[in-house]
C-alpha cells in the first residue's frame, strides 16, 4: 500500500493514464456533460480534424444556458439562441450523444440533471464546459469546469491534460443555527477566504456540518467552490450518497453496483493524509449571509453592515468601484435595503429542498407588490416534485408563479434580465457587475433570505419570519 | 484550433489596475451566442467600454488612444468566475497576445495557454513597477521572452522570471495543441477505458 492519501488523490490518481514530466497529467474522464453555449466551437474543431466523438455513451447533452423559461413549447424567439440550440441538437445527433432538449422530461440545468439521473457517481471524473461543474463533487467525484478547447479535447479523446492541483481541506464542526443553510455556509467560507483564496487548490469539505448535510445541501456547497477560486470541491461519499444514487436511470445496478461499492467505500481521506492547506471554522458562528458587492467574497452576516473601505480586504480602488456600482455606502446596514426582484433558481439553489425552504417562509404570506419574483426550477423533475408535494399551491396562494427550467437570470443569457439599476436578491452564484443583466445589482443569498425579501420587499432576516424552527 | 506561435514579444501595454476582473466583465454572457469563434474582440470588456446606447465610455482605458499594445496588464485575480473560453478568445481577437497580472484564476489561465495567449504571473511589487512605468510613459515597452521565461521593462534594469510548464512552453512556441498529443495516445486510452470501473 502506498502512503496515506486524500480523497482527491484517490480519485485523481486512479484516472491518470500518463504523467508528463514537467507538464500536466493525462486524466481519463468518466462523464462529460455538454450544453449549447460552450460546445459548438468544439464540435466544429472535430469536424475540421475529421474525427468523431470518442465515447458518445460517456457524453450527455442538455439545453439550459440560453433557453427561455416561459413558453418552452413554442419555437425559441431569439434567433441566435435558437441557432445555438439547433447546433447542439445536430451535433448530438451526428455523434450519437444522448440529447435532452427543451421539453424533454430529463431536461434541466446540467448540474441538476447529472445527479438526478445517476450520471454523477462517487469516484468518477466529470467535466463540463461550465465552472459550476464543481457541484458534482458532492458525491465524491472529481468534477471541474473546463474551457472550450478542453471540451474539444474530451470529445476527441475522453481525456484532459491538467496539472494536478494542490489540496485544501475545509473543516467545519459544530451545529448550524436555525435559519442557516448550506448556501450561508458557502458564502461564509468565501467571505473568509476571498474569491481567490482557494485558487490552485481542490477543496475537500470535512466535519460534522457537511456530514449532517443533505445531498442537495452538499451540492450547493460544492457548487460554490469555484467562487473561492478552487477548481472543484468534494465530500467523501457515505450512506447518504449511496442512498441518493441508488436506482437512478444511469446508476449501475445489480452486479455493476456490487462491483462499484468497494471502490466507493474506499473514498475518504486517510487519517494521516497531508493537505497543502487546512482551514477550520465553527458552524455556530455562521449567520444567514448576504452579499453587498460585486463578487461573491463580498458577503456579510445579514445583521451586519458593509465594511469600510479601509477595513476591507484587497485594493480600496476596486472596493469603492464595487460599492459605487451597487450604490451602497460604506458602513450601511444591509437589513431594510429596498429590493425590486427575487430570483430563486440556478445550479446553486434550484433543487427541491430550495423550493421547500422558500415555501416555508412565504406560506400564508403575500409577495410584496413591488417585487418581481422569478421562481425557476432546476429541472423538469424538480418542477414535477414542486407540484406533487403541493408546494405550487403554497407559492400560488402567496402570489408567486413558477417558470420552466433553465439557467435563467443567473447569467441572463435569455430574456430573464434584471433591469439596469434594480436590486435583485438572488439564490444564484455570482453578483458580478452586469451578471444578471446590464446594470443589474445582485445580492446573493439563501432561498430563506430570498423568500423573506420577496414577502417584505426589502432585505429581511428570515429568522424573524420563521414560525417553526427550520431544520 | 490553430494559433500563431509565441516566442518573444516587445510591446507597449494597456493598464487595467483593478483586482478580481471576472470573465463576465471580459465578455458578458449575452455575447456568447455564436457558434463560431470570430468577432469576440468587438465585445471585449463590453459594458465597461460602451454605454447602453453603444457610445464609447471615454474614461475606459481601451477607448483612450494614449494606451495601446499587445500586452494587457491587470490587477490581482484576473479572469475569475465563469469558464467561458470566449474571454480568452476576446482578448486574443482584440489583439492582445499576453496578459500580465500578479495572480490568475485557474480556468482562465488554462484557456489562455490553450489558445495562444501567454499569461505572465509576476510579483505584486513588479506589477506595481509596471503600472508606474506605464503611468510615467504610456509607450513604455515591456519585453516578454518565453524561451527564457523572463519579463522586463525595456528602459530599466528591472526584470523577473515567470513560471510555465516545459510542456506548455513547447506547445506555445510551436503553436501545437493538446489534441494532437492525445490523439497519439489512442491505444493507451482504449486500454484504460476498457478496464475502468465506471
Amino acid at each position: 500500500m502506498s502512503a496515506s492519501r486524500t480523497l482527491f488523490d484517490k480519485v485523481w490518481d486512479s484516472h491518470v493514464i500518463r504523467s508528463i514530466e514537467n507538464g500536466p497529467d493525462v486524466l481519463f474522464i468518466d462523464r462529460h456533460l455538454v450544453h449549447e453555449v460552450t460546445s459548438p466551437v468544439a464540435f466544429r474543431g472535430l469536424k475540421t480534424r475529421g474525427i468523431k466523438v470518442k465515447y458518445p455513451s460517456r457524453t450527455f447533452a442538455t439545453a439550459d444556458h440560453n433557453t427561455p423559461t416561459i413558453n418552452q413549447h413554442l419555437p425559441v424567439q431569439d434567433p441566435l439562441s435558437a441557432n445555438q440550440l439547433k447546433a447542439l441538437e445536430e451535433n448530438a445527433n451526428e455523434h450519437g450523444i444522448p440529447y435532452w432538449g427543451l421539453g424533454h422530461e430529463n431536461n434541466g440545468i446540467v448540474h441538476v440533471i447529472g445527479p438526478e439521473n445517476g450520471i454523477t457517481l462517487p469516484g468518477a471524473t466529470i467535466v463540463c464546459g461550465d465552472s459550476h461543474t464543481s457541484t458534482h463533487g458532492a458525491f465524491g467525484a472529481v468534477a471541474f469546469g473546463i474551457g472550450t478547447s478542453e471540451v474539444e479535447m474530451v470529445l476527441a479523446s475522453q481525456c484532459i491534460m491538467q496539472p494536478k492541483p494542490k489540496k485544501m481541506r475545509i473543516t467545519i464542526d459544530g451545529k448550524l443555527n436555525p435559519g442557516v443553510t448550506p448556501k450561508d455556509v458557502a458564502l461564509y467560507i468565501i467571505s473568509q477566504l476571498s474569491t481567490s483564496g482557494a485558487t490552485g487548490y481542490f477543496v475537500e469539505y470535512a466535519g460534522e456540518i457537511f456530514r449532517n448535510m443533505s445531498m442537495e445541501g452538499r451540492m450547493t456547497v460544492c457548487n460554490l467552490s469555484i467562487e473561492m477560486g478552487a477548481r472543484g470541491g468534494m465530500i467523501a461519499p457515505d450512506e447518504k450518497t449511496f442512498e441518493y444514487i441508488q436506482g437512478r436511470t444511469f446508476t449501475p445496478r445489480g452486479d455493476a453496483w456490487e462491483k462499484a461499492l468497494p471502490y466507493w467505500t474506499s473514498l475518504y481521506s486517510d487519517d494521516n493524509a497531508v493537505f497543502d492547506k487546512e482551514v477550520e471554522y465553527h458552524g455556530s458562528t455562521i449567520e444567514p449571509m448576504i452579499t453587498f458587492g460585486t463578487n461573491p467574497g463580498m458577503g456579510v452576516g445579514i445583521q451586519g453592515g458593509i465594511p469600510l473601505a479601509n477595513e476591507a480586504k484587497g485594493s480600496p480602488t476596486t472596493y469603492k468601484k464595487s460599492l459605487e456600482y451597487m450604490a451602497f455606502g460604506e458602513g450601511d446596514s444591509m437589513i431594510g435595503k429596498q429590493i425590486d426582484y427575487v430570483f430563486l433558481g440556478s445550479c446553486t439553489n434550484g433543487r427541491i429542498e430550495d423550493f421547500r425552504a422558500f415555501a416555508s417562509i412565504v406560506k400564508g404570506k403575500k409577495k410584496a407588490d413591488h417585487v418581481t419574483a422569478w421562481l425557476v426550477p432546476g429541472s423538469h423533475k424538480v418542477e414535477l416534485a414542486i407540484k406533487e408535494e403541493g408546494l405550487l399551491d403554497v407559492l400560488t396562494e402567496a402570489g408567486f408563479q413558477l417558470r420552466e427550467p433553465g439557467c435563467s437570470a443567473c447569467l441572463a443569457m435569455n430574456d430573464d434580465k434584471i433591469p439596469s439599476g434594480k436590486y435583485a436578491v438572488s439564490t444564484s452564484n455570482r453578483n458580478f457587475e452586469g451578471r444578471q443583466g446590464p446594470g443589474a445589482r445582485t445580492l446573493l443569498a439563501s432561498p430563506l433570505v430570498a423568500a423573506a425579501a420577496a414577502v417584505t420587499g426589502k432585505v429581511t432576516d428570515p429568522r424573524t419570519l420563521l414560525e417553526t424552527e427550520y431544520a | 484550433m490553430a494559433y500563431d506561435n509565441f516566442n518573444i514579444l516587445t510591446s507597449s501595454a494597456v493598464p487595467l489596475p483593478l483586482e478580481n476582473v471576472d470573465t463576465d466583465q471580459i465578455i458578458p454572457a449575452r455575447f456568447l451566442k455564436a457558434t463560431e469563434r470570430k468577432g469576440f474582440g468587438d465585445n471585449l470588456f463590453r459594458d465597461w467600454r460602451y454605454n447602453q446606447d453603444n457610445s464609447p465610455k471615454e474614461n475606459f482605458v481601451l477607448n483612450n488612444p494614449t494606451y495601446s499594445g499587445k500586452i494587457l496588464v491587470a490587477g490581482k485575480n484576473f479572469g475569475s468566475g465563469s469558464s467561458r473560453e470566449h474571454a480568452a478568445w476576446a482578448i486574443y481577437d482584440y489583439g492582445f497576445r499576453c496578459v500580465v497580472s500578479s495572480f490568475f484564476a485557474d480556468i482562465f489561465r488554462n484557456n489562455c495557454l490553450n489558445i495562444g495567449v501567454l499569461p505572465v504571473q509576476v510579483s505584486p511589487e513588479f506589477l506595481d513597477e509596471i503600472f508606474k512605468a506605464i503611468e510615467a510613459d504610456p509607450m513604455a515597452e515591456i519585453f516578454v521572452d518565453l524561451p527564457n521565461q523572463k519579463i522586463s521593462l525595456t528602459n530599466s534594469e528591472q526584470q523577473e522570471s515567470f513560471d510555465i510548464s516545459a510542456y506548455k512552453k513547447e506547445n506555445l512556441t510551436n503553436g501545437f495543441d493538446d489534441i494532437d498529443y492525445l490523439l497519439n495516445m489512442r491505444e493507451e486510452i482504449n486500454e484504460f477505458a476498457a478496464n475502468t470501473p465506471l
